[in-house]
């Protein structure tokens, strides 16, 4: 009998399918964890940003001697500072470092103080000059493509048609509708932080929290104009992303002042500067038709979407990719005719966030699927169902769907799932309203709504999307222990805890350490797109069956024997670049193309409670089943679908960053409203594990599905308790009291 | 800055005397917010947290004095039985967080148009009590508020309490938010059932530039009230008393559109809100008369 692979692997605790306590839970229950805003450094100074007060202006003179002159400044700098390209960006260079003789958007970057003490550098900012010539800000993404070009080459980032099938179709029953989705945050907790520590060779180490390390290093290096090699970055504690942290937002300038005054550099914004320091969610407006039969089939789906990408590109072509390619939903639809816009306006610069075009998307075709049903008059999920698309399936783009696409079966199971009793007596923290004592029952109309999405899981497009794992293999102290490393970045979903997991299955070793995140390896990928455990879960798979081979090859063929016998001193070491299967970009005309790894889906039902004198809405319940493939961690998989679920309930009824002519009114948390415990009932989830042959153990992303349907579940149960169509989010208490 | 932390009140109000400047803090829930953003930059702070006598409450005269450092939550626990409207108001401030740190006196110092127990003590007929080396003296609450976040005190005086009537009447309190907890008003209102006097309190918060007494709608109830003989043998109200109560309400704002909501849906919800607490707090002494 010869040695395989497998026989190396005997069964430990906190391996796959369990849920293993988080290496970094105790010390962030306990208030211990050392986030990036704790980072601190002997000698350091702080680091400030101007900021334009303006959404569009030229900049006529900008003086910085007053600011100079403050003691304990030890350097001010604008964009000539800037030693290498002042551009970045993450799919267009487009966004310069330091603003150069134009703003495009309130609170871009202008000049940066560094200082021995925070108060200082903000004392200094206040000091420096700047005279601007104010300019008419573009503000409208409807019309932006034809107002005056913000960008030499136009407003128009990107275009995305979807050509499919018979663009002439007719159908017997038709509904349209314009819907509207208003600029949701990221709201994570952590502010932007991050410390520069300058080498003695002209290099930087800069310790950042990010989503992103490689793609910040090649930007970063760029702007400092130095190679690669000379910008190094770990990772730092981070306190949520969501999408919010793909972009640069202090990265370059912490390192400008680092290596400008030789002194380690930190910054950290505030909360306020927060809202002016990273993209939003794409606000967007979307026009759609849908066409069927009188049995309810689909025979045609046209859209026209505008999403609003602000001042600079971010990530604004994907976004627009998903909605376009998404844009009919989970649904088996002939024939499709979308187009999709990205623009510049002079509002805050837009890219990733949790769903990215996917949410604003499903928010008009579920609302169009409501209405469908109502035309027909047919039940909301039966219409679904009718429609629903399943493994097999061909996507809008051509691409055929090649793994479980249960989407009746989810809409199934939260529509047969009981009913929430009528609250028995008066507890107004049950209320709309809440503890706010509003309505003790009067006014409170109960309604239910249900939707469905569909989500792409990894990069898509032919974009090499890959991560890379280190995994080693030692005895210590007389028992074997592993270690991973890679440069994905934990943000607080639990990769940590997923790749020890992964390492305990692979190699039968209880012990595993996970080294800190930095450049010091190969890229890990962004944490985005609900992509980590499913690429850096797979290197890290991978690298655990290059250690098993060496182990094989070690026992020279002999029966299997105590690994630490086997390994005695040796230490085996494999590092494993892992990639999915390739996708390809969609073609400009029509749109057809492979473009995408993996779909994901999730169903929800919303039980609302609505005060509709007031206008108030408590969200009772709002259950969801979704398919995930395999759950590595089933406690982590519920985490994620309750704060999925969380951030689509605050798009549908309270998150907005308001604009008035470009400029932002409600950066805080005081007047920027994210959901409280009462404000987000208790779920009953549903998880199905669908294994997707092509993934590793069969997973199917998991972070961003449940944001997706959560949004038009919860609209649709207040349009059933109001009787109003309300076709924009978050449903404001005007919207429903018509004042 | 300086960090004056007096150990009495007359050395505090002898701080303050000398430095009129000074920014006292209690709960600091206010005042560290403004700090932290840079909003203010006071050139001294006046701690007020390790006066003794600013945390404790007592009862005398069928008035209530709440020391102006006794936080949210110890009025929620000990003067919910006495007080019941602005134990009800202090119930939806922020968060427990909070309501363990905020004070009715920095609610006061505050002045904020949308503060919490403002309504309560306007329609309970509330008075402030201010301090200084020169003397003490009784401020009504209807007479302290007088812009917005402007009130009534000299620059040298302290909130040393607030007296609160207490009362066995039905008080009501009720705030529209666009959140169910942790949520500053998009308007708020009370309302105070004065039987002995035949008299309604009520006011309205976050509607007007001040908190502010809708006198007309007071008026209007109290004459309906007595008129019909009704504090002695209540009956259930008409819903056109209840509605022309809540428009009276809605009158007496002077509301603004702003990012927390619409002018026209203030007007609106103070009138249902009106209406609603109305109704529970006359269905509540319909049941006690009875
Ligand atoms: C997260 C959060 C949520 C909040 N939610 C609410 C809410 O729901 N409703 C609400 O009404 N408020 C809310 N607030 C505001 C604040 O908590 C309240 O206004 C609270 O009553 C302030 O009390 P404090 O003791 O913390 O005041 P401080 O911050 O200490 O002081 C506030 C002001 O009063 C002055 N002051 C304090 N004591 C005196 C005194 N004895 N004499 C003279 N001046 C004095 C101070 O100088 C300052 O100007 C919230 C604040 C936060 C941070």
């Amino acid at each position: 009998m010869s040695l395989t692979p497998a026989d190396l692997t005997s069964a430990v605790a906190g391996g796959i399918g369990a849920s293993p306590q988080r290496p970094d839970g105790n010390l962030k229950v306990r208030g211990e964890f050392a986030y990036a805003s704790d980072l601190w450094h002997e000698d350091m100074i702080w680091g400030a940003t101007l900021r334009s007060p303006h959404p569009y202006a030229r900049i006529v003179s900008v003086d910085l001697t007053e600011a100079l002159k403050v003691p304990g400044v030890h350097a001010v700098l604008t964009h000539e500072d800037v030693p290498g390209q002042n551009r970045y960006g993450l799919e267009h260079r487009d966004q310069p470092v330091l603003a150069e003789d134009v703003v495009r958007y309130q609170g871009e970057p202008v000049a940066l103080v560094g200082a021995d003490h925070p108060e200082t550098a903000l004392r200094a900012l206040k000091r420096i000059k700047v005279e601007y010539d104010v300019l008419t800000p573009v503000v409208d993404m409807e019309t932006a493509a034809d107002e005056r070009p913000l960008h030499p080459a136009g407003n128009v980032v990107r275009h995305v048609p979807i050509r499919r099938g018979d663009q002439r179709a007719e159908a017997e029953v038709v509904v349209t509708g314009r819907y509207e989705v208003g600029m949701q945050d990221q709201a994570f907790l952590g502010p932007e932080s991050g410390l520069a520590v300058p080498d003695e060779e002209g290099g930087v180490d800069l310790y950042i929290a990010t989503q992103w390390l490689h793609v910040d290093q090649a930007q970063v290096a760029v702007a400092l104009g130095l190679p690669l090699e000379r910008v190094r970055l770990t990772l730092s504690g981070v306190g949520g992303a969501f999408g919010g942290r793909e972009d640069l937002s202090m990265q370059v300038h912490a390192c400008l002042l680092a290596l400008r005054t030789g002194k380690p550099t930190k910054m950290v914004y505030n909360r306020e500067e927060s809202f002016y320091g990273h993209v939003h969610r794409h606000p967007a407006v979307l026009y759609y038709e849908h066409g069927a039969d009188r049995t309810g089939r689909l025979v045609y789906v046209k859209a026209r979407i505008f999403l609003d990408g602000g001042a600079y590109a971010s990530s604004t072509s994907a976004v627009v990719a998903n909605a376009a390619t998404l844009g009919v939903g989970p649904y088996d639809v002939d024939n499709v005719t979308v187009d999709c816009w990205g623009v510049y306006t002079n509002n805050p610069p837009c890219g990733a966030m949790r769903g990215f075009g996917a949410v604003q998307a499903a928010f008009a075709y579920e609302s169009q699927m409501d209405r469908l049903a109502e035309a027909l008059g047919m039940d909301p999920v039966d219409v679904r169902i009718v429609n629903a698309m399943s493994e097999g399936s061909v996507m809008p783009t051509g691409q055929v769907v090649d793994s479980a696409a249960p989407v009746a079966q989810l809409l199934k199971l939260v529509k047969d799932k009981p009913m929430p009793p009528l609250p028995a007596a008066v507890d107004l923290r049950d209320m709309p309203g809440g503890v706010s004592n509003t309505t003790h029952g009067e006014g409170v109309v109960r309604g239910v709504g249900y939707a469905v999405g569909i989500k792409n899981i990894c990069f898509s497009e032919g974009f090499d999307d890959y991560s890379t794992a280190r995994v080693r293999l030692q005895v210590i102290n007389g028992e074997p222990a592993a270690s991973a490393h890679t440069a994905a970045a934990e943000v607080g979903q639990g990769l940590v805890t997923i790749m020890q997991q992964i390492v305990r299955t692979e190699l039968g070793v209880e012990r595993v350490t996970i080294l800190p995140m930095d450049t010091g390896i190969g890229n890990g990928g962004s944490t985005s797109a609900s992509r980590q455990t499913y690429v850096t879960g797979g290197a890290v798979r991978a690298a655990c069956a290059a250690v098993r081979e060496k182990l094989v090859k070690l026992a020279g063929g002999r029966a299997p024997v105590d690994l630490v016998d086997l390994l005695g001193d040796d230490v085996i070491d494999e590092t494993v670049e892992w990639r999915h299967r390739a996708t390809e970009r969609i073609d400009p005309v029509t749109g057809q193309g492979n473009a995408h790894v993996q779909y994901g889906f999730a169903a929800h039902r919303a039980v609302v409670d609505v005060d509709v004198e007031l206008g108030l809405v408590k969200v009772v319940e709002l259950d969801c089943a979704q398919d995930v493939g395999k759950a590595l961690n089933p406690q982590a998989v519920l985490g994620q679908i309750q704060g999925g679920s969380a951030q689509g309930l605050g798009l549908a009824v309270m998150e907005e960053i308001q604009l008035a002519d470009g400029k932002v009114r409600n950066p805080s948390f005081t007047d920027y409203l994210i959901p409280t415990v009462l404000d987000m009932p208790p779920m009953s989830i549903d998880v199905l594990e669908l294994a997707d042959p092509h993934a590793p153990y069969g997973v199917r992303g998991v972070g961003e599905p449940p944001t997706i349907s959560s949004t038009p579940a919860i609209v649709a149960a207040i349009r059933a308790a109001t009787g109003l169509a309300l076709t924009r989010v978050p449903v404001r208490p005007e919207h429903i009291t018509g004042t | 800055m300086d960090f004056l932390r007096p150990d009495t009140l007359a050395e505090a109000l002898a701080h303050k005397a000398g430095r009129p400047d000074a920014v006292p803090i209690a709960g600091g829930t206010d005042v560290m917010v403004e700090l932290n953003f840079d909003h203010r930059r006071p050139a001294a702070l006046l701690d007020l947290t390790r006066i003794a006598e600013l945390r404790t409450w007592d009862e005398d005269d069928g008035a209530v004095r709440i020391g102006a450092a006794v936080p949210y939550a110890r009025i929620i626990e000990e003067l919910g039985g006495r007080l019941p409207g602005l134990a009800m108001a202090s119930r939806t401030v922020g968060s427990p967080q909070i309501r363990n740190r905020g004070t009715v006196g920095g609610n006061l110092g505050a002045a904020s148009p949308a503060g919490d127990t403002h309504p309560v003590l306007l329609a309970a007929g509330a008075s402030v009590e201010a301090a200084s080396t020169r003397g003490t003296r009784l401020i009504p609450a209807t007479d302290f508020y007088l812009g917005v976040k402007r009130h009534a005190l000299e620059p040298d005086e302290l909130i040393t309490a607030v007296h609160v009537p207490v009362t066995r009447a039905p008080q009501q309190f009720s705030k529209v938010g666009t959140r169910n907890a942790m949520v500053i008003a998009v308007c708020s209102f009370a309302v105070a059932l004065h039987p002995a006097e035949h008299r309604v309190g009520a006011a309205v918060g976050s509607a007007a530039p001040t908190p502010r007494r809708a006198s007309a709608a007071e008026e209007f109830l109290s004459a309906e009230l007595t008129s019909t003989n009704q504090w002695e043998s209540p009956e259930p109200l008409l819903d056109s008393v209840k509605r022309r109560f809540g428009d009276l309400v809605a009158e007496a704002a002077s509301p603004i559109d702003d990012v927390r909501g619409s002018a026209a849906y203030r007007k609106h919800a103070l009138s249902v809100l009106a209406r609603r607490t109305l109704g529970w707090a006359w269905q509540d002494y319909a049941g006690k008369v009875a």
